[in-house]
């Protein structure tokens, strides 16, 4: 039944994309929750003060303000992230990707900070990531240790964070994600994905929306969104 | 008047981009060079005759935007 509904498109899951200046990753993102939910995104422009009727909202990846200042330090202040803050408060789950993940942080809707890759380096490849818990909605396609390929495109990835609010994150199983393996960008207990203490927020820094369709070379990322589309089916 | 805010890193918190330029400070021969830690300063031009209250919006513009206090430290001076 909910296969069917999900086809006819009636119940779909609805999402909206965040596009501020210099964002470029929302064309993957929305194509990888089409693919999961059968429902295009709403393109949500920075400028906006209001959402539509929405479950999710992804803040994608790219180069907002052209990472002047600090990588998200401008998008975090932009006129739509009040309303994103009062969505998240109602309950709805937000995604940030990569520069999503450093508006989110800048934005203290999750706690830390991603500063510049330990070698300085840009780092444009693949990682393999290790999921740490499977019972939230962003984690619920996968096993706890499960492991997974995603490809990386980030020169500000490396996550801090005092020793006590790692522990804090660590007691409360708000560690979504680890680099498996090598750590590249120096992440602070190897971190690529944390989430709220609520869990319906989630920042991550690789790129799972890059990795649905074999056309793409894999579907590594493809969990992440068929689970969340999952959580959210009405 | 004007106001400089200077952002530094926090004490303990890697700073890549200061090893950077100790690195490239050694290859031009400063063998000297020790720690380099590296910030970043933003003057203000404000539309505020009192000093004190244009120190006071500097910190407030700090606080809010130009610095991030989770991995960052400011001070605030009037320059002019």
């Amino acid at each position: 039944m909910r296969r069917n509904r999900r086809r006819s498109g009636q119940q779909a899951v609805r999402s909206g994309i965040v596009v501020f200046p210099g964002t470029n990753r929302e064309r993957d993102m929305a194509i990888a929750l089409k693919a999961a939910s059968g429902r295009a995104p709403a393109m949500l422009w920075h400028r906006e003060t209001e959402l539509p009727p929405l479950d999710l909202v992804v803040l994608p990846g790219g180069f907002s303000h052209g990472d002047y200042l600090r990588s998200g330090a401008m998008a975090a202040h932009a006129p739509i992230m009040g309303a994103v803050r009062a969505f998240a408060g109602r309950g709805g789950y937000v995604l940030g990707v990569c520069n999503g993940f450093q508006i989110l942080t800048e934005a203290q809707m999750l706690p830390g900070a991603l500063l510049r890759n330990a070698a300085m380096r840009f780092l444009s490849r693949d990682c393999v990531l290790r999921v740490e818990r499977g019972d939230t909605a962003f984690t619920r396609g996968w096993k706890p240790g499960d492991v997974f390929r995603a490809p990386m495109a980030h020169g500000d990835g490396n996550y801090v964070a005092d020793a006590d609010t790692l522990d804090r994150l660590e007691g409360e199983g708000r560690v979504a994600f680890r680099y498996h393996g090598d750590n590249p960008n120096g992440s602070a207990r190897a971190i690529a994905g944390v989430l709220s203490p609520s869990l319906r927020v989630c920042g991550l820094m690789p790129h799972a929306e890059d990795l649905v369709d074999p056309l793409m070379g894999g579907i590594d990322g493809r969990p992440l969104f068929d689970g969340l589309v999952g959580a959210l089916v009405h | 008047m004007r106001v400089r805010v200077s952002v530094m890193l926090k004490d303990g918190v890697l700073d890549p981009q200061g090893k950077a330029i100790g690195h490239a400070l050694h290859t031009l021969g400063f063998g000297n060079v020790g720690e380099v830690r590296a910030g970043r300063v933003i003057e203000l031009e404000l539309d505020e005759a009192d000093p004190a209250r244009a120190r006071a919006q500097g910190d407030e513009m700090g606080r809010r935007l130009l610095a991030n206090l989770v991995i960052e430290t400011f001070t605030t001076e009037v320059v002019g």
